[in-house]
């Protein structure tokens, strides 16, 4: 209780004072996680509607193995991504393991299943109700396409908050493929993880509960900006 | 693009037979008011003349090539499908969709959201309107490209007097205009209102087509007479 | 679209190369010691290089030796170390500097190690009263120490009964979890000094030779990868093995506790 305690009153401290190496950190894991948001959703978004709109022979292999993935411990994807990556690995030349592209390369590939999923979920309930007048309009595959995800921008918006959610707390992958090197590859998750590991209770709960507000900010700026946009909500 | 010919016309869903074999000739103009018991497959007949069913038998042949029918024909649905977009996006979405540049599109889709006694309503959600807004918005939707023929699917199946009136009104004014319209309904008065020629329709085929006022005075068949004195047909 | 997406590319795949940054694998026992934050900025003056450490376990930064992924370690395991080199991964082995490992337990000493002569003593009378026992288990040198102390002193793995708890973790989370059972446990002095949660823990025995924990620094041989710093981590070893880095070394201290010896030759 009294770590609890002590982590809140140094949290508040370090949020106060602009402490030098949290605003590093904090910025660098915003930075790598809405890179990372950012080419999941334009590889995630598309492919969920495409799932939606499109009957294809491996259609359903891909939404099962999609599912199947969302589940992919980070740990593992963490590894794949360094092996690759590593020197000994076939994309070594590229020199990218420890930096914060490696960082952004394994967080991808934890999140596109999850946001494909939970988009594909939203925009196939959008396509049934949809579907006829597409149809009967002699809309084009790719107008369909454009129109699903447009009109259900609210839930893609939720799909991708839960990616961020997702990638922002994530520790595992970004350990092993970033190497948590200081005033490089540090992140918040993964200066928690090492504050932990000193017994340093206090500023890793601290670190903590910057995340969390961090993770909060964002979600209430996503939502405050959707709501400005227009009057309806569905 | 007339006559439209359905030429051996079936339907199945499942290997059950819905509809069919059907042959027969629509030429331009006037109201085809299309009735029958309930399971007679006046839906399907519609949807498969519109040619957003797959036939497993026969063909539906215009005088002119296949897309340029196809472009040139709108459907109302019996309950009303409205994109998550204002009334004036949905009202304009035809016209988006065939490419038609933004500012005209938007200026027409005005003109009929006024059309439609909506005009206050412009930019509200369309699908948080009353029903019998929504199927006004479907109809102006329909014919806001003004399609040389018309599917429409009980229109006013569930709407109250005065939504019906406007409805009806705005058919006739289509019709007028050069727009075959082709519709169900259960509402026998309805019917004698709109009909310039009557599809009677029962277990999948047709029972009897002719023109309105030989149908109502002197039923064809044995069915039509019992359907239109308000027996229950088997 | 298109155009973003190409810049995106480039950027994503630009390769991370400056040309005075290198990357060194250390063990977990030593950044925990702090000794890192006075080194690299003296590094950093001194020689204008940004050194870069993955803190990994003494396997691990063998690995990341031996894959090319770091272009120099700074480990603590004489055996293991002995072997990269033979098998041409680094070019030489260079002592640098030692600390020592010390042996924790709960406040009240149930297994009355205080006063044992020796190391190997004190891990009898752990063995004899059965008192719980954190190991770290994950192949690191610490880990690798205590098992040479365990067949040293002739306490064979079926001796090892339930009391024997293996963790698999670092050394923080392992005595994270010794504070949490009250176990005993093998740290380096180091890690254990910078550690915050030494609740109901303390130093039960320490001062035997044989806990002394020899730190090495081994450059990755540029003629097995050839893309590695080799000139930088040149430098960086000549830095480590000078009277600068001996001064920083010897009087770094915590709690007015001497933690490293300089020993380089």
């Amino acid at each position: 209780m009294n770590d609890l305690w002590n982590g809140i009153q140094q949290a508040i401290w370090l949020t106060l004072t602009l402490d030098a190496d949290l605003v590093e950190i904090s910025l660098r894991s915003l930075r790598v996680t809405l890179s990372a948001l950012f080419v999941s959703c334009l590889i995630a978004l598309p492919l969920a509607a495409i799932l939606a709109v499109r009957r294809f022979k491996y259609r359903r292999l891909i939404i099962s193995t999609l599912n199947a993935l969302m589940g992919l411990p980070p740990v593992v994807v963490g590894l794949i991504v360094y092996i690759l990556l590593s020197r000994s690995g076939p994309f070594g030349v590229l020199g990218l393991l420890f930096t914060t592209h490696a960082m952004v390369i394994a967080q991808v590939i934890i999140i596109t299943p999850l946001i494909t999923s939970i988009a594909h979920q939203s925009l196939r309930e959008l396509w049934s109700e949809y579907h006829d007048l597409l149809i009967s309009m002699n809309t084009s595959k790719w107008q369909r396409i454009k129109t699903l995800l447009w009109d259900g921008r609210r839930a893609l918006m939720t799909a991708s908050l839960a990616g961020f959610g997702r990638a922002i707390g994530e520790v595992g992958a970004i350990m092993i493929v970033g190497g948590n090197i200081d005033h490089a590859t540090r992140v918040l998750t993964t200066a928690i993880s090492l504050e932990t590991s000193k017994g340093d209770f206090a500023l890793a709960l601290a670190l903590g509960f910057v995340l969390i507000t961090l993770a909060l900010a964002v979600n209430f700026t996503t939502h405050w900006l959707g709501r400005t946009e227009r009057e309806g909500r569905w | 693009m007339f006559p439209m010919n359905a030429c051996n016309l079936s339907v199945k869903v499942r290997q059950k037979h819905i509809i069919g074999p059907i042959n027969l000739t629509i030429s331009e103009g006037g109201i085809t008011v299309l009735m029958g018991p309930n399971g007679a497959g006046k839906t399907t007949l519609l949807k498969a003349l519109h040619g957003i069913i797959r036939l497993a038998n026969g063909q539906v042949t215009f005088a002119t090539p296949a897309k340029t029918a196809q472009e040139q024909q709108s459907f109302v649905f019996q309950s009303p499908i409205m994109l998550r977009r204002s009334v004036l996006e949905n009202l304009a979405y035809p016209l988006v969709i065939n490419r038609q540049d933004k500012q005209s599109a938007m200026e027409r889709a005005q003109t009929w959201a006024t059309k439609i006694g909506l005009s206050a309503h412009m930019d509200r959600p369309a699908p948080f309107l009353s029903g019998g807004e929504k199927q006004k918005i479907a109809l102006a939707r329909a014919l806001i490209t003004s399609p040389k023929l018309l599917f429409l699917d009980e229109p006013t199946a569930s709407l109250d007097g005065a939504a019906t009136v406007e409805i009806e009104a705005l058919l006739s004014e289509a019709q007028s205009t050069g727009t075959t319209i082709i519709m169900s309904t259960h509402n026998i008065g309805q019917a004698r209102r709109m009909a310039s020629r009557v599809l009677f329709m029962k277990d999948g085929q047709i029972d009897a087509h002719s023109a309105a006022n030989a149908f109502f005075d002197t039923p064809p068949t044995d069915a039509a007479q019992k359907f239109i004195a308000g027996d229950i047909v088997l | 679209m298109i155009r973003i997406l190409l810049m995106l590319i480039t950027v994503t795949f630009a390769t991370y190369s400056n040309a005075d940054m290198m990357r060194m694998a250390v063990t977990t026992s030593f950044n925990n010691s702090g000794l890192s934050e006075k080194l690299l900025p003296a590094i950093q003056a001194d020689l204008g290089l940004e050194v870069q450490l993955l803190i990994v376990g003494t396997g691990q930064a063998i690995r990341l030796g031996e894959a090319g992924d770091v272009d120099a370690i700074l480990v603590h395991s004489q055996k293991a170390e002995e072997a990269f080199v033979a098998a041409g991964y680094g070019t030489h082995r260079r002592e640098i500097m030692y600390n020592d490992f010390v042996i924790i337990g709960p406040t009240d000493d149930p297994a009355k190690i205080r006063d044992a002569k020796s190391a190997a003593e004190a891990l009898r009378a752990i063995v004899t009263s059965q008192s719980l026992f954190v190991s770290r288990g994950d192949d690191s040198g610490t880990h690798k120490k205590e098992l040479s102390l365990w067949s040293s002193t002739g306490i064979k793995d079926e001796d090892l009964g339930p009391w024997y708890r293996a963790v698999g973790a670092g050394m923080g989370a392992s005595l994270n979890t010794a504070a949490g059972m009250g176990a005993y446990i093998l740290s380096d002095r180091a890690s254990w000094l910078n550690f915050k949660n030494k609740t109901g823990l303390g130093i039960q025995f320490s001062g035997d030779p044989v806990l002394f924990n020899q730190y090495a620094y081994l450059s990755v041989n540029p003629q097995r990868h050839a893309h590695v710093k080799h000139d930088l981590a040149v430098k960086l070893e000549t830095w480590l093995t000078s009277l600068r880095a001996a001064e920083i070394i010897n009087t770094y201290t915590i709690d007015d506790q001497t933690l490293f010896t300089f020993n380089a030759e």
